[in-house]
This record gives structure tokens, sequence and C-alpha cells, in this order.
């Protein structure tokens, strides 16, 4: 990383540490809100970008993650720092099922994009009648009072949640940066790029595949955990929704596929944007439910035509940001 | 114990007798070449010893072990090394990072991949553009590319597949240099497929000669382009020596 | 539960069947032939029950009859999209092309949204409320008129494909891209020529739907996946396929809905999907590449 990205890095670590105390609660919870999608993209990022398989059920990690946590609170009183290990367990075991019969039954490409979208629509379905989480009435968890601050339990102000999430989001930077520049990292954009010559090189893809599945899987886990305990509902119905999937990869896709930034930069700009259309409509009394959609719609089609590499590579080549991954 | 042994081995693909009752040894150090009209067998001998896919009967050997069915990524750990009829190299990767890929496959990690990678390029003549990415190279370089990749990952016997299709004569010979020297530096055994017998000529101590799926010959080359056999099969039954 | 009552239940999943069979041949010949994985198929189809819908509150027009210019309008809108649209991306790695088709499914399905609102729409004809009785069976009228139409288009479309000459073309194109281009047909052309028809099937088989069902902006991404479902369990590339696959889900849909729960029905298709996809991805009809 040259000087110029080093100093731009700085100056935004700061801004964000510092946000809490300047922004309102509105801008709080829209700067939460990116952050969420910039690690949940993020996750994503490292099954497509960086092992080049199309997920497009991811929903089906958040659900999984949100419920297992949420229903052990319900049920158990147990706390998510301890529920966050069945979530992970049960989204590996779900990613690397998905993955093993897909790579061993050599499926890929548009049809493995379908096979993961049964999956999550098979288990938004399957939820809908689980009626120890609440079936399609939903699962609620006692939402915090303001004043409280139980960090054990994820209970606190806006605030705490703004913080945790930008953890979250920075970990995965530094986990995906570090994995870039590993064996893993060039393993799998070989994988990516040609996987027949990648075997010929020595390269084990099904094991590696597999391993890309497993972190990305393992991460989302993390994101529907913290989704469970910010939003205090989930419904099988929202939270395992293929729309839910569709903004998953609305980040990395605008801001660049395979890209370390791309997702983070893609969901700030998708989600201040579109809060933008939203309150420019409010203002001139338009309060027409799918306006929001249309937009991502729109940005989507702009920047797959016209952008595919995504935003994040002509920013960086603009801000003179030297070689970036 | 030649280092590679193919042993009658046959395949078929629906019907279609590509390979039938193929034997040959490749010495340890030896420079073989395969050669044949189109429609031989010469890649799908080729694509059964690097594991693309397992002959339907018959071993392949390789120091001794049986690799015939082993997958090509294991084939390549057993000491094996490839290049493409058409070149595949990773187009969105860089030069360097191109050939680092193929150098983890020894390497403990990535620095030691990349000291290895680097040394190769030189060697090769890539190393003014290793930062370049693979796509904006030229032929002859991605073809040098590829052999700088299947390099990396230090093979005992290196399978070529047509690697001076589409070169100049003067881009040829300095290819043939390159795998000369390797051949008599390191001692590293190769077969190589070739239709452009300058190369042929110049670099195989061996030849086997592939029609119709068979060996219809086998022995030094000046044997071998005299053999009325392989002269019919190339030149039709009209041909005088 | 008795064995009439079961075999109503059976024969009106066939019907129904048919119908969805017809929405995914659309989607069988467009991605058989252009290679396209068109993620708005179902977006399509909605838009055409909606079509239907307007058509018939505004002037009355019996969606029997609406067929005739709703499957004109998607063949022509079917055409313009493919070729200012998709052909350019015909080069671009799978999952762009994939992005494109989603972005256009989110930008229909909420432009459906924010034009006609959440709620549901249908329509009522008197003369299909009557049910016909054929032996011990009671069949539903609005079901059997728009399974026969279902039966009547996808026959009328192989019989394109097998007796005329640009029928004779775009399986050219399908069968070898290159091969067609060498010989002179213009692929690109025909590309678009064979999304029209595939849109055309579409709103055809949409008029129809709204007949037996309630029409919500929603329903576009359920139909995308069934209509995938059915093409890969019947067999891509094989019109009789998606029929039988239609029909196949049509009727598993109906049973499991007896038998688990109604809101259950949608699991067993993705089952099915999912063994069929690992088990025999060529589908039932279709040709092992």
């Amino acid at each position: 990383m040259n000087r110029r990205a080093g100093t731009l890095l700085a100056l935004v670590a700061v801004a964000l540490l510092a946000l809490p105390a300047v922004a309102s609660s509105y801008i709080l919870s829209v700067a939460t809100l990116i952050l969420f999608f910039a690690y949940a993209g993020q996750a994503w990022n490292v099954m497509m970008g960086f092992a080049g398989q199309l997920s497009l059920g991811h929903s089906l990690y958040v659900g999984v993650g949100a419920y297992a946590a949420a229903g052990l609170f319900f049920h158990y009183g147990i706390g998510p720092w301890a529920g966050i290990w069945l979530a992970i367990a049960l989204c590996v075991a779900l990613g690397a099922a998905i993955g093993f019969l897909a790579f061993r039954f050599g499926i890929s490409g548009v049809y493995f994009a379908l096979l993961t979208i049964a999956f999550a629509e098979f288990t938004r379905i399957g939820f809908d009648h689980i009626a120890w989480l609440g079936g399609p009435g939903g699962l609620f968890i006692k939402v915090a009072q303001r004043e409280q601050f139980d960090f054990a339990n994820l209970r606190g102000p806006p605030a705490m949640f703004y913080y945790l999430m930008l953890a979250l989001t920075a970990a995965a930077l530094a986990l995906c940066a570090w994995l870039l520049r590993s064996r893993a990292g060039y393993y799998w954009q070989a994988i990516r790029e040609d996987e027949q010559a990648a075997q010929a090189l020595g390269i084990n893809t099904f094991r590696w595949k597999m391993l890309a599945v497993v972190i990305s899987s393992a991460m989302t886990a993390v994101a529907g955990v913290f989704f469970a305990f910010y939003y205090n509902t989930l419904f099988p119905e929202q939270i395992f929704n293929i729309s839910r999937s569709i903004e998953i990869i609305l980040g990395p896709v605008i801001g660049g596929v395979g890209t370390l930034f791309g997702p983070v930069l893609g969901a700030a700009v998708l989600t201040v944007l579109a809060d933008v259309i939203s309150e420019v409509l409010a203002a001139a009394g338009v309060e027409i439910p799918g306006v929001k959609q249309v937009f991502y719609g729109l940005v989507l089609l702009v920047v797959v035509m016209f952008l595919p590499h995504g935003i994040w590579p002509t920013v960086a080549k603009k801000l003179g940001l030297g070689r970036q991954d | 114990m030649a280092l590679l042994e193919v042993r009658d081995v046959s395949k078929a693909f629906r019907g279609l007798r590509a390979v039938t009752g193929v034997s040959f040894d490749v010495g340890e150090g030896a420079i073989v070449g395969l050669i044949g009209p189109n429609g031989a067998g010469k890649t799908t001998t080729f694509n059964m010893v690097a594991g693309a896919f397992a002959p339907d009967s018959g071993e392949i050997r390789f120091a001794g072990r049986r690799i015939d069915g082993l997958r090509p990524d294991q084939v390549c750990a057993a000491g094996i090394g490839r290049t493409f009829q058409i070149v595949r190299p990773f187009a969105g990767l860089s030069v360097l990072d191109n050939v680092i890929v193929g150098a983890l496959e020894r390497a403990t990690g990535v620095a030691e991949a990349r000291a290895t990678a680097a040394a190769i390029l030189e060697q090769l003549g890539l190393a003014a553009k290793r930062a370049l990415p693979a796509s904006a190279l030229t032929l002859p370089d991605r073809k040098r590319l590829e052999v700088a990749r299947a390099l990396a990952t230090r093979p005992r016997l290196l399978l070529l597949d047509e690697v001076m299709a589409g070169l100049r004569p003067t881009e040829c010979d300095q290819m043939v240099a390159v795998f000369r020297e390797i051949n008599r530096r390191d001692g590293l055994t190769v077969l190589l497929i070739e239709h452009v017998m300058r190369a042929v000529m110049a670099l195989a101590q061996g030849i086997v000669v592939l029609h119709h799926g068979e060996v219809i010959a086998r022995g030094a080359p000046g044997e071998v382009v005299r053999d009325p056999a392989v002269l019919e099969c190339y030149l039709g039954e009209e041909a005088q020596v | 539960m008795d064995p009439v009552s079961v075999a109503n239940l059976v024969v009106a999943g066939v019907l129904t069947g048919l119908v969805y069979g017809l929405m995914a041949l659309g989607l069988s010949v467009i991605f058989g032939v252009v290679r396209v994985v068109n993620f708005a198929h179902g977006e399509m189809m909605t838009i055409a029950m909606y079509a239907a819908v307007v058509l018939f509150a505004a002037l009355g027009l019996d969606p029997f009859l609406a067929i005739v210019p709703v499957a004109a309008a998607f063949f022509v809108f079917g055409y313009a999209l493919q070729a200012a649209l998709i052909n350019p991306f015909i080069t671009r790695p799978e999952h762009s092309q994939f992005m494109l088709l989603v972005a256009v499914a989110i930008i229909m399905v909420n432009a459906l949204l924010m034009i006609f609102g959440p709620d549901a729409r249908n329509i009522q004809l008197d003369y299909l409320l009557e049910s016909i009785e054929l032996g011990p069976l009671l069949l539903d009228r609005g079901k059997l008129y728009a399974a026969v139409v279902a039966c009547v288009t996808a026959g009328l479309l192989f019989a394109f494909f097998k007796f005329t000459r640009t029928g004779t073309a775009i399986r050219a194109c399908a069968d070898n891209h290159l091969g067609a281009r060498v010989v002179g047909l213009n692929v690109k052309r025909y590309y678009a020529f064979t999304f029209g028809l595939g849109a055309a099937c579409v709103a055809v088989a949409g008029c129809m739907m709204c007949l037996l069902v309630d029409v919500t902006p929603v329903l576009g991404p359920a139909y995308t996946l069934l209509a995938f479902v059915i093409v890969i369990v019947g067999g891509l590339g094989s019109m009789g396929g998606a029929l039988l696959g239609g029909v196949l889900i049509g009727v598993s849909e109906a049973l499991a809905g007896l038998f688990i729960a109604p809101s259950a029905k949608s699991m067993f298709s993705f089952a099915l999907l999912i063994l069929v996809l690992l088990f025999r991805p060529q589908g039932l009809l279709g040709k092992r590449t």
C-alpha cells in the first residue's frame, strides 16, 4: 500500500471512530447498516470474488446464524458470545454440504447459483414451520432499555452496535487482505481464472473451493448473529428472502467483485444514495413502496453494463492509490 | 526402470478408439518426441499421463509408481508438469503471479515462491515483463509463460504439448535452447508432442510415432524419419524417400 | 381423503402444470438457444398477468382474447431486450449476464409494486365459474381452458421450430453458434427473435395464469425459480421436457399441499431441483452434453 492510500485509510478510520460523537442517531443507524452490508458483502466476496463461485443464496447463512443465536437466547438465555459458536458451526456445516454437493457433482456457474437459491428458499419455507423458533409469526427478543448496557448480551445503545459492526468490518478487511496475499489468495485466483490449468499446477481445487465456501459461510453467520441482536425480530419470510441475498451482493458487484475495498465502497455508495433518494421523495410527498428497489436495480444495471469491474478500480486509480487488490 | 513407463494403454470415446495398446518408455534425463499426424492420439496420451482422464486399460508408471487414474493435481505433486496445446494463462494475474502459483507447489510460503518464480522468469527471458498482466503478452511470450509456470512446480518430467506451434524459427530456436539447457543442467526429462520437425530433430533423443492411436515406429530420430511406415502415414502411399 | 377427491386434485395439478410448462417452455427456448439465464422470466410473466388484468378492467377484454395483443407486445419487448441489452453481453463472463438480468428483474418487480401496489388483483369471469363433469371427476373450467391454450401454444411453437425456415435456423444457432455464423446466419438477429418468442410464450402463460391465481408483484421471483426448476427437471433444450416438468411440478405441488401443508408445497419443488442437479443434471428428457 502506498503513502497516499495509507493516509487516506488513517483519515477514514479516524472519521469512523469519531462518528457517534457527532452524528445523529439516524445517521448512526445508516452508518451501521452500511457497515453491515459492507461486512456481509465482504463475506460473500470471499466465495465469489476469490474462488469464483456465484452464490445467490447467502441469506441462508444470515438466517441460520441469526436464528441459532436468537433461539438460544430466547429459550435458554444463552448470550450471543456463546451462541455465535453454534451459529458458525451450523453455517459451516451447511456451506460445506452445499459446497461438497456442488463440487463433487460438478455443478458450477448458473447451476451452482440455482442450487444456492434452492437451499435458501427451501430453508425459508422450512423455518415457517418451525414453531419452536416462532414460525411465520416471528421470533422476538426483548428489546433493551435505552440506558441499559449489557455487552455480554448485546443490549445497549446504538453506538455499541455501531462500534461492534465497525470492528467486524475492519476485522473482515484485515482477514481478506491477509488471505489475498497468502497461498490461499493465489490459489483462489488461479481457480477463478482457469480451474483446469490450476489443477495442472498441483492445486487440489476441490479442497480450496471448499475452504472459500466454509470461510464465507462462517463470516456470514456472524453477520446473522449481529442482525438478530440488532433488530431483535426475525421472520423467515424476510431474513431468508432472496431479496436479502441480492442486497448482500449489490455492494460487492457495484464496488468491485474480488477487490478488497470494493464491497465496502459499494455498500456505502448504494446505501447513501438510496437514502438520499428516499429523503428527496419523502420531502416531495412521494411515499410509494418499491421506489428504493427500482433505484437499486437501475444502479446495478448501469454498473453491470458500463463498469463491469465495479467502481472501486476507477476510484482507486483517480485517487492515485497505487496498486490495490 | 525408466522414469515414465506407458504400458499397453487404450482409450475410447463413445466408440471412437483414440488410443489402442500404446506402450513406450521415457528414460530419466531423456528428451523424447511424440509425433504423428493429426488425430493420432498424441494429446489423448498426454492427457492420460497428466491425469485429465484415466485410460480404459493399461498402466502408466512414474518412477515405479502407478499414476493412471490419479487426479491432475496429484500427478503434478508426483512430479509431472504439463503445458496445454492452447495456452491457458491466468489472464487476470500478472506474469509473475502466474508463475508464483506454480512455484507454490513446492515452496513453503509465498516469499519463497516469489523468489523461485523470479528466477524462472529470468531463465525464460520474461523478467522484464513480470508486472504485466498475462493477457497483455504476445503468443510467443504466453508460450514461455506457460512453460515457466509448469517449470515452477519443479517437475521431474515435463510434458510439452505443441509448444512450438505459431513460433517463428528464431523464437523456436530460442525455446529449444532453453529446454536443452534445463535438460543438461537440471536433468529435466521432457516428453514433447510436436509438429514442428525443426524442434523435434534439434531436441529429441528418441521419437515415438503414433498413427490412428497406435505406435507405428520408435527409435532414434535419424532412423524414424526414414522409416517407410512413418513416411506413408505422413505423406501417403505414393511417397518415395 | 377419498380417491375421487385426490384424483380431482391431481387433475387440477396437471392442468395448472401445463400452464407452468408453457412458462417454462419460454425459458427453455431462451436458455437453450441464447444460453442466457433469464433471471427476469418470472417477472415478465407477472407483467403479462397484470397486462391481462388491466385490459380486462379497462376494456373488459377477455384474457383469452388478450393473448393476441399481449403476446405481440411481449414479442417486440423481448426482441428489443435481447438486441439492445443482452446481445452486447454475450461475450461477458457468465455472472455478468446473470447480474444484468437480476437488475432487470428487480426493476420490473418494483415498478409493478410502484404502479399497482402490493394488493392482490384477479379476474372474475362468469362463464368460468362452472365446473365440467368428466365421469366422476370435476374439472375447473378455467383450468381446463387455460391448459388447452397452453398445449396449443406449445404445439404451435414446436411446429414453428420443426417446419419453418426461421425455426430451423434458430435450432442451428443453438446447436452450433460458430458453425451458424460460418454459413452466414445472422446469429444475433436470431437470438433476438428467439428471446421475443420466449417472451411471447410467457405472455400467453401469464394471461392464462391470472385466471388461476391472484396477481401480486411478488409472484415474479417465485415464478422465475419455478421456471428454472421445471426446465432443469424436465431437461434443457427439450420442449416436451418443459411441459412434462411443468406437469410434474403442478401435480407434486397439489399433492404436497394436501399431504404436508399448503404453505410447504414449494419446498418439494426445491428439493426436486436439488436432487435433479445432483443426480441427473440433464433433466428427465434432456440430452446429455
